[in-house]
């Protein structure tokens, strides 16, 4: 037997695949699809104190071998997602990390809080992932993710204010995200998913506009995996805390990448777009390559690479 | 899983320098589909084109499964969780594009005996109507439309517009199919020089004025019935509407159609990534909130939309 469950602070995952958030709703979405029973972990779409409208269309366009995205964040609301989607998500035996934002450190807290609350009510959320790509309009404007000073205040308000496991989710637009890491972990964060989309932008030629009503948008596909491994190593290095790894997985192959590279799981974003049964496919496929390799746990796989 | 599987190309032919008719066939059992519902289709090999794209079916030759005592419990237990899905044991679907992009250019290039990968059917297709009615089209909207035109034989007034005569593409098979078509081009080449939406507009205004004359039927087709009686094109001002085409038609079928109490249905257009509902790429937003294409679409009540 070959194992490949992993673990990432209090939660145990059966398998090292999760979903990317914003890439697979609120599960039910590709629950005909994919048998939620068979994930890692779900992480929702992000979600904030009150519904969101998200911004105007075109919210997204497809670049070469990727695809630039500006939802704006809509979502129902974390009330709604309780009260609606959570009932949903409690059959499955699958673990569900609610992702969430907030507009000021106080939206942020709130929000954490609600969510914990609700679960400790009731159960069915397992952990927390902080985006942390919103601007802080109180601070003017300054993105959480890329000063060090707002996400340290950030997510050590949130950590003493929730008692859920938390992961950050760091932003690659930064010029070291290894140093980001590090504040997040040492702010209190459990674990770090790495990377958030890469900010982009795309111009229509002929009416000389951006395709997207936003003016740019975030870069996800197969065209941002070589930085994103390269990032998720630099933050392997940087901190002890658990990094799960995301950007462009499509394969197996991909993922093992990240894998060899020090991630303890991954998750699949945009590969759910194009094939909705990716995330399975690619947690059959590391098991098949495990055995292939003659490897019976996955952790001896997990941060691998060798040093040349 | 019903709603994902990967096909074989049967056919790829030209049906004229604009216009490709796509054909793929699936032996296993899956959802038969109703006009108005799209795929997503894998449109290359490679990840450049890398998101599927939707597509309306065109046509379908569906065998359906077996007889009910020995269809499986899996496909009974479908069935009960929503009564209107019928299962086909054995497909042939077919897709009318126009080569305009990377992803149409793509499936352009598709032969017979490649394989494509196919999510669907999907959205929510055309509400069934309940007596004649009236069908505005657009272009390549046809494609949606003539399944549905098809489904209900002999019952729609069918308004066909495109730029020039050889864009009005399956012209022949949708005026079989309806009852009475009218068509208009950009140029002039067939049918009334104008827009599409104008004639809607004098065909629905002559009705209730109960003028007998209808001008804009194009001679190509006049033989069907040309002079309807009174009484007849009275009752046409009333008769629900079903349209699909490009958006500057579709808000402007909304104008038409303000304030007459006539339901109108219209089928809409965005990008999508994921086309299940997942990504909200596709969002239009209504009277009632922001709604997906894929999802609560593609068919929207005309005046729901927030144009």
């Amino acid at each position: 037997m070959v194992n490949i469950s992993v673990d990432i602070a209090s939660l145990k995952l059966k398998n090292p695949v999760m979903t990317a958030s914003g890439t697979f709703g609120y599960g039910e979405e590709y629950s005909e699809f994919v048998d939620l029973n068979r994930l890692g972990a779900i992480v929702v779409k992000g979600l904030s104190l009150l519904p969101k409208e998200g911004n105007p269309t075109p919210r997204i366009v497809e670049t070469p071998a990727g695809m630039l995205n500006a939802i704006g964040l809509q979502n129902i609301g974390i009330k709604a997602f309780i009260n609606e989607k959570l009932p949903f998500l409690r059959q499955f035996d699958t673990p569900v990390i609610a992702n969430f934002f907030g507009d000021s450190i106080d939206e942020y807290v709130r929000a954490a809080v609600e969510l914990c609350n609700a679960s400790a009510a009731s159960g069915g959320i397992h952990a927390l992932e902080m985006n942390i790509s919103c601007p802080n309009k109180q601070a003017g404007w300054i993105v959480f993710g890329t000063d060090p000073k707002t996400m340290e205040q950030v997510v050590t308000a949130v950590r003493k204010a929730a008692n859920l496991p938390l992961i950050v989710k760091l932003s690659p637009n930064v010029t070291d995200i290894g140093f980001m890491a590090k504040v997040a972990e040492n702010s209190g964060a459990d674990a770090v998913s790495v990377i958030n989309t890469i900010t982009g932008m795309a111009v229509d030629i002929r009416r000389r506009r951006p395709v997207l009503a936003n003016n740019t948008g975030g870069l996800s596909g197969p065209a941002i995996r070589p930085i994103a491994v390269r990032m998720v190593w630099e933050v392997c290095k940087a901190v002890k805390i658990p990094v799960i790894g995301m950007g462009g997985i499509m394969t197996a192959n991909d993922a093992l990448e990240f894998l060899i590279a020090g991630a303890r799981a991954v998750a699949v974003g945009t590969a759910s777009f194009t094939n909705p049964q990716a995330t399975v496919e690619i947690a059959e496929g590391i098991e098949r390559f495990m055995a292939e390799e003659g490897l019976s746990d996955i952790n001896e796989l997990i941060g691998s690479l060798k040093s040349i | 899983m019903y709603r994902y599987f990967k096909a074989a190309v049967t056919g790829n032919s030209p049906v004229n320098r604009f216009f490709k008719l796509l054909s793929i066939y699936f032996p296993g059992e899956i959802i038969t589909p109703e006009p108005g519902q799209f795929y997503m289709l894998q449109t290359g090999h490679t990840y450049d084109p890398l998101l599927k794209r939707p597509f309306s079916v065109f046509s379908h030759e569906c065998s359906n499964a077996k007889d009910s005592n020995e269809s499986s419990v899996t496909s009974n237990e479908l069935k009960t969780k929503d009564k209107d899905l019928s299962l086909s044991s054995e497909s042939s679907l077919q897709f009318l594009y126009r080569v305009r992009g990377k992803g149409t250019l793509g499936l352009a290039q598709m032969k017979a005996g490649d394989s494509i990968q196919v999510i669907g059917p999907m959205g929510n297709g055309y509400p069934a109507p309940e007596g004649d009615f009236i069908a505005v089209a657009g272009g390549i909207g046809i494609a949606s439309l003539l399944p549905f035109l098809e489904k209900h034989r002999n019952r729609a007034y069918l308004f066909y517009g495109a730029q020039s005569r050889e864009e009005l593409v399956m012209l022949e098979k949708a005026g079989n199919a309806a009852r009475e078509t009218f068509i208009t081009t950009d140029d002039g080449s067939e049918g009334r020089k104008g827009l599409i939406t104008d004639v809607v507009k004098e065909f629905l205004n002559n009705s209730e004025k109960g003028s007998d004359k209808l001008s804009v039927i194009s001679d190509k087709l006049k033989d069907k019935d040309s002079s309807l009686d009174s009484s007849l094109i009275t009752h046409h001002s009333s008769l629900p509407l079903y349209a699909c085409g490009p958006a500057p038609m579709l808000k402007a079928l909304a104008e038409v159609v303000k304030g007459r109490g006539v339901k109108c249905y219209a089928s809409l257009e965005e990008h999508m990534a994921c086309g299940v509902g997942a990504c909200l790429g596709c969002v239009v937003k209504t009277h009632s909130g922001q709604k997906r294409v894929c999802k609560e679409g593609p068919v929207f009540d005309i005046g729901e939309i927030a144009w």
